[in-house]
């Protein structure tokens, strides 16, 4: 069967058309291949970043009865990781945070989230205790104000008690090498 | 790639063995359903929990997800709506502190605009290519009768 032949209007540019249009969509396809090569697209950007943190007063780890509230931190930076004895990620992040947190760089702070108090001891006992203080919130209250949906979640707040960088997921070397330590020099330079 | 209804799937088991093992402290009050104290209150507490996305499991609704946040969320919308909140409100309270990513209905704004209207610009587009290629043909009609009776219909 030959084709018919081709009207003489249709231009060169015309036959091409479906070509480009496939190559679009491959594109497109390639496009999301990337994007869904990051392990972390999950993780939702937090509204809270660049506002102030959310008021809290909880109930410290190892002094029964003893309250922290959110102005007693208030005049010197923080990063806040929420960890769980339940989380099996927060195992994996332990010793990337802890040796962050052996530089004295900034006072790291535990968030024990909905967590049973001998578990979480035992658990800091286990693996070592990286942090400066250990705020505990185990009903989950508190969690909601900061948009925390899991464990780990790392916050860093500023002097002036703003939010100024969040991470959802374990942290590697490279997330604090390349995100968290740039935003902290910008905070220590204030 | 692991598609996001499984992880779902695998953290829903995950925390299916984790809550006898840990009993989380809240797992008397939280777990069990909400007391409604009427059926317009449940009513509008699905209605409500349906248009709000669960933020880990993050292919289903409030209302659908057995997550452990969600769970608890669930139980602060109850607790908003008891206060007096409009269900505005409580999305508003949500926003504030997850973002927009729990409406499934996002807003209309400059930077949803694309998602809102994309797909009625695709529309239009494809509906002028139609017609363009349509007038062409039936212009063609004429000059290409002779080779249309070759062809096998």
């Amino acid at each position: 069967m030959t084709p018919p032949a081709e009207p003489a209007h249709k231009s060169n540019a015309m036959r091409w058309l479906p070509l480009a249009a496939f190559g679009l969509l491959a594109l497109l396809l390639l496009a999301g291949v990337i994007l869904s090569r990051d392990g972390n697209r999950e993780a939702l950007p937090s509204p809270l970043i660049g506002k102030p943190a959310p008021a809290f007063e909880l109930p410290v780890l190892h002094e029964a009865g003893r309250l922290v509230t959110s102005q007693e931190l208030a005049g010197a930076p923080y990063l806040l990781n929420v960890w769980g004895s339940w989380c099996p990620e927060c195992r994996v992040e332990h010793p990337i945070l802890t040796k962050f947190a052996e530089s004295k760089r900034v006072r790291v702070i535990g968030y024990n989230l909905k967590d049973e108090h001998s578990d979480a001891l035992r658990w800091l006992e286990q693996f070592g205790n990286p942090y400066w203080l250990v705020l505990t919130d185990y009903t989950g209250e508190t969690a909601i104000d900061w948009g925390i949906y899991g464990a780990p979640e790392t916050f860093l707040v500023d002097g002036d008690g703003i939010i100024r960088w969040k991470h959802v997921g374990p942290m590697s070397e490279a997330t604090i090498r390349d995100e968290l330590l740039p935003v902290l020099a910008e905070v220590e330079a204030r | 790639m692991i598609s996001p209804k499984r992880i779902a799937v695998v953290a829903t088991l995950f925390l299916a063995l984790l809550v006898p093992a840990t009993s989380f402290a809240q797992a008397g009050s939280t777990a069990a359903p909400p007391q409604f104290n009427d059926t317009t209150e449940a009513e509008r507490f699905h209605a409500l929990t349906e248009e709000l996305r669960c933020v880990k499991c993050q292919n289903q609704s409030l209302a659908d997800s057995n997550a452990q946040i969600a769970q608890d969320l669930r139980q602060e919308v109850l607790d908003l709506m008891r206060q007096g909140k409009t269900d505005a409100e409580v999305k508003q309270y949500l926003v504030a502190r997850y973002g927009e990513f729990v409406l499934y209905r996002p807003r209309v704004e400059p930077t949803t605009w694309l998602l809102w209207f994309g797909p009625a610009v695709l529309l239009l587009i494809g509906g002028f290519v139609v017609a363009g290629i349509v007038r062409r043909r039936s212009g063609n009609r004429q000059s290409a009768a002779v080779a249309d009776e070759d062809q096998e219909w």
